[in-house]
């Protein structure tokens, strides 16, 4: 199976070929980033999720969050599921795990609130 | 009124204006201001809270907030004065900065003031696009700002003009959030954003992307029911033929930033007609010498890592200028050659002891191509790029040493391999 | 039971409101919409007609002379921004000279003060950046400029400051008559009784005029679309310029406006129906190359908004402004079409006359007040006055709209003084925030959280501009 894709790593954008079959075949690739990213791509593609939470103590304050690490990419809208049905309360700090293990990850906090 | 001194006033507290004002600071001068018309610093990097800001800068990957929370954070270690919630109305071209805040009207007379206040949305108006005028039609931005800071939800199916990156984050943040993003058309035959948004927002999501298409009409008498979309031919006239109707009931507008540049007008400064900010020297310094400026109100920048080198730029030089140490040298033009819209600085100081840096951006999108900068036969700089494209800026260093040949105005043009 | 229930609240209605609340009258006015000058009333040329175009004879030529001198007495007394610029009349060639020349003397037959014909290079000494193709030009000395919607809610507010009501989203459905009263149903089931209905309701007037009875005439809605411009292009002209009048209207003008932007415009199409105000790519076209014709340097770039506003016109081509022939006690003021913003004063005199002779009893009220309080534009003060002003009420300290200076305190005068405003919009033109360079894409979120704390509405319903125009779906 061939497929094509644009690499992403950097701002360049080199246009990939990955041929599967014996292992991942990677052409087009200007540099070894390029080929993880097509391999990575091909059999695990993952993702940041970012978002927001409600604060529940203090009226229109949403405090934004992130994966700490990227996700599986088709795990992306459970994620949300999870993330759109909690609710936090200030203070908080960045890095402050609002939900834990969410697909092997923690969701967390990258903004401070203050009440 | 309240009347203040101070050395070095900063307008703005987003990512150009706290990364100037710890420049300055770092650079000796200690009496410095940030005036921020917002109860907190951050700029519009507070509602970017998708990722993928500080790899060049910081070297790892921070969403909007982070990268704010880092430079506030040295803002905070710094006694720099901010003034918060307060408005900057004008600023004269004696460096008096006349702001409100609620305890009245604030004047501060400045040795030298740098101008931050990046850039706004191109609106509606703007693109005099025809219809009806009915809600749900939003700036890409206030959208963001309302879903991500406030928590509201601005519509359930929504077409997205234009490809600039604002627009590609938020076709993915409306569609995490169970949003139907029908379509995201595109006026230019290719799209304005960065290659990783139209990966990760679009391709991820099967939101399609159209090129050389626009929205022809907007329908709908209170809220917006649909719009016609239809392609446009080289001139970017409308094709009748291919009118289309999409039902919606959101309009997002991501048609393109403008830097928010009614003060530095107001202050007499002379402007860019391609970058629509102000000429400056390598310095960052504007032709009103002492006023400075840098980050999106000077050029719209595609990465922040980029604004915040800028800022650095200008906020040294302005420590340098309250010194003294700034010398209005011996200055020759710079001028965008084949390929290449604009380039900034728009002069180039050539007894500087430093080498010099030209930014970029070309006028449509190259295969490989070599960048060459040079004065009358002199040639100055040269780099080779495997891909250009207009929505990413471009950068070629000239050596301070070669500055010492330049004679005449230094062209910067590209040639395709 | 009201005395006079007004139906319509646009310039005619309001003004016709305010001179009413001179005498100890029960007055209501019925408005369908959310907010006043909902119609032809924010959506016109905004300016003060000189007078020598009505047909002499004509009420409209009858009005418009005595209109002028009254429209600026009342817009001092409302703090209305009002500013007589002068206009002038343009030809192109010996066809259109004869044309001007015809204006003139119209204009010497309708008492005109004030009028002058110049040749185009004296014009182009006033105006340099009048086309060099004009060749002659009638200037008229007594015109001006005046924004449309500011002085629909000044009369407004100060009618109701005198005792007036204002019932919003009241849509008339149908008029019933007993006993020398009128029984006023809404579309909503809300009723209204009064002895007298002065009908004002713009493009509409032939519906309700028919709901009450009478079908003696047909309102013509005719569409004109507008292109507005960046106060950066304001001071391209000084006078307001037109080109020679024809059947559907008094052609493209290029303007200054009160306010400093620069207007173009309107195109004059008859469309199917009064609310349709959709601009269309032709006629935005039609526009720019108009305008150009006259002033060529207009630099269509700089447009910020566009919009379209129907006028109601009448196939005899003059103002009704009369009791009804068939229903007792209806007054009807219809077919107000150019120059009716002009003549809006002595249209409502006119009208108040004609509802006396019915048997209207006006005395006046002891306590009447004719001024409106100063707005307190904060845009308009000097440094020092901001200072003070804002130590007295801090909210004027926090500027909402950056690309207008509209502060905080503004905005929440606006959502608390008559007529408030209850939405996005009714803010914008009460207080011009969002009306500026970026169209309310900074302000929005906060004229939102303002009226949403003044007045109770959640964010989710508050609207753009009335029922159905919802920002908001929900919260995330």
């Amino acid at each position: 199976m061939k497929k094509q894709l644009i690499c992403i790593i950097c701002p360049r954008g080199c246009t990939l070929t990955a041929e599967s079959g014996n292992g991942i075949k990677v052409s087009g690739n200007a540099c070894p980033k390029g080929e993880k990213y097509a391999i990575d791509e091909l059999t695990n593609p993952l993702r940041t999720v970012t978002s927001t939470v409600r604060v529940k103590n203090m009226p229109l304050t949403m405090v934004s969050v992130k994966t700490k690490d990227p996700i599986p990419k088709d795990k992306m809208a459970e994620a949300m599921k999870i993330i759109r049905a909690t609710e936090v309360n200030a203070p908080i700090k960045i890095g402050d795990v609002i939900i834990k293990d969410v697909f092997g990850t923690d969701i967390i906090a990258t903004k401070e609130i203050n009440l | 009124m309240d009347i203040k001194n101070f050395d070095i006033v900063v307008v703005g507290g987003g990512p150009a204006g706290m990364a100037a004002a710890v420049a300055a600071y770092d650079s000796g001068i200690t009496s410095v201001a940030i005036i921020d018309r917002e109860p907190s610093l951050g700029g519009i990097l507070r509602q970017c809270i998708h990722n993928g800001f500080g790899l060049h800068k910081l070297g790892k990957e921070l969403t909007g907030p982070e990268y704010a929370a880092v430079y506030e954070t040295e803002v905070a270690k710094r006694s720099i004065m901010v003034y918060y919630e307060t408005m900057v109305t004008s600023v004269s071209a004696d460096k008096t900065v006349t702001a409100t805040n609620k305890n009245g009207i604030l004047k501060i007379k400045a040795k030298a003031v740098i101008l931050a206040m990046g850039c706004r949305e191109r609106s509606r108006g703007a693109l005099n696009i025809s219809g009806t005028r009915p809600a749900g039609i939003y700036s890409a931005g206030t959208a963001q700002k309302l879903m991500n800071c406030e928590g509201f939800a601005v519509g359930k199916t929504a077409v997205i003009l234009g490809s600039g990156d604002i627009g590609l984050i938020m076709a993915r943040r409306m569609s995490l959030e169970g949003a139907k993003v029908e379509a995201v058309c595109e006026l230019m035959p290719y799209s304005g954003g960065l290659t990783r948004n139209i990966v990760q927002c679009l391709e991820d999501f099967d939101i399609p992307l159209y090129l050389s298409t626009t929205v022809a009409e907007i329908h709908g008498k209170d809220r917006i029911e649909g719009v016609t979309i239809a392609k446009v031919d080289e001139n970017r006239n409308i094709i009748e033929e291919t009118k289309r109707y999409i039902p919606c009931d959101t309009l997002l507008l991501s048609v393109g930033l403008i830097p928010e540049n009614e003060l530095t007008m107001g202050a007499g400064i002379t402007m860019d007609n391609v970058t629509n900010g102000a000429v400056v020297d390598q310095y960052r310094q504007t032709e009103q010498s002492g006023i400075f400026a840098c980050g999106n109100v000077l050029q719209v920048h595609d990465l922040v890592d980029y604004v915040s080198d800028e800022a650095e730029i200008a906020g040294k030089s302005a420590a340098k200028y309250v010194k003294n140490q700034l010398e209005a040298g011996n200055t020759v033009k710079t001028v965008a050659g084949n390929g290449v819209r604009y380039v900034l600085p728009q002069k180039v100081d050539i007894k500087s002891s430093e080498d010099v840096s030209l930014f970029m951006r070309v006028t449509a999108p190259f295969g490989k191509v070599r960048f060459t900068a040079k004065s009358g036969d002199t040639l100055l700089a040269t780099a080779v790029r495997l891909k250009a494209a207009p929505g990413e800026m471009e950068k070629i260093t000239i050596k301070a040493e070669k500055l010492r040949e330049i004679t005449t105005e230094i062209t910067l043009s590209l040639e395709e391999l | 039971m009201y005395d006079v229930a007004i139906i319509g609240g646009g310039v005619i209605g309001s003004m016709l409101a305010r001179q009413l609340s001179k005498y100890s009258l029960k007055i209501c006015v019925l408005e369908k919409e959310n907010d006043i000058a909902m119609g032809a009333s924010k959506a016109n040329s905004g300016i003060v007609h000189g007078g020598f175009d009505p047909e002499p004879n004509t009420l409209k030529a009858r009005l418009n002379t005595v209109g002028v001198e009254k429209l600026f007495a009342v817009a001092k007394e409302l703090n209305a921004p009002i500013k007589r610029n002068g206009s002038i009349v343009c030809a192109f060639g010996e066809d259109e000279e004869h044309a001007i020349k015809e204006l003139y003397n119209r204009g010497i037959k309708n008492n005109i003060p004030g009028m002058e014909l110049l040749s185009g290079d004296e014009a182009r000494k006033l105006e340099p950046a009048l086309s060099d193709k004009v060749t002659l030009v009638l200037r008229a000395t007594n015109a001006g400029i005046i924004c449309p919607y500011e002085l629909t809610i000044a009369a407004m507010g100060n009618a109701m400051d005198n005792g007036a009501e204002l019932i919003r989203c009241f849509k008339v459905e149908t008029i019933e008559k007993a006993d020398d009263c009128f029984t006023i149903t809404s579309q909503k089931g809300k009723t209204v009784k009064a002895k007298y209905i002065a009908n004002c309701a713009g493009a509409y007037s032939d519906e309700i005029s028919a709901l009450a009875g009478d079908n003696s005439f047909k309102i013509i809605p005719r569409a004109g679309e507008y292109m507005l411009l960046d106060k950066a292009a304001g001071s391209l002209v000084s006078h307001t310029i037109f080109q020679v009048p024809s059947k559907e209207g008094k052609g493209i003008l290029v303007s200054p406006t009160v306010d400093g932007n620069l207007l173009t415009g309107p195109t004059a199409g008859v469309v199917n129906s009064p609310s349709n105000t959709e601009t269309t790519a032709q006629g935005l076209k039609i526009v720019e190359r108009l305008a150009k014709k006259s002033v060529p340097s207009v630099n269509f770039r700089q447009v910020i908004t566009s919009f379209s506003g129907v006028r109601s016109s009448e196939k005899n081509g003059d103002f009704i402004i009369k009791m009804s022939d068939v229903t007792k006690n209806l007054l009807n003021v219809a077919a107000i079409d150019s120059p009716g913003l002009t003549c809006s004063v002595a249209i409502a005199d006119y009208a108040i006359e004609a509802l006396e002779k019915s048997g209207l009893k006006l005395t006046p009220k002891a306590n009447y007040n004719p001024n409106r309080p100063d707005p307190h534009h904060f845009r308009k003060m000097t440094d020092d006055e901001k200072d003070a002003f804002i130590k007295k009420n801090p909210d004027y300290g926090r500027i909402i709209c950056r690309c207008e200076g509209v502060s905080e305190g503004e905005i929440r005068a606006a959502v608390t003084t008559n007529p408030k405003a209850l939405d996005i919009d009714s803010v914008k033109r009460r207080t011009r925030s969002g009306m500026g360079r970026c169209q309310g894409g900074f302000c929005m979120p906060y004229v939102m959280q303002i009226i949403s704390e003044e007045t109770g509405i959640p964010m989710e319903e508050i609207t753009k501009k009335g029922e159905g125009s919802n920002q908001l779906i929900g919260r995330i």
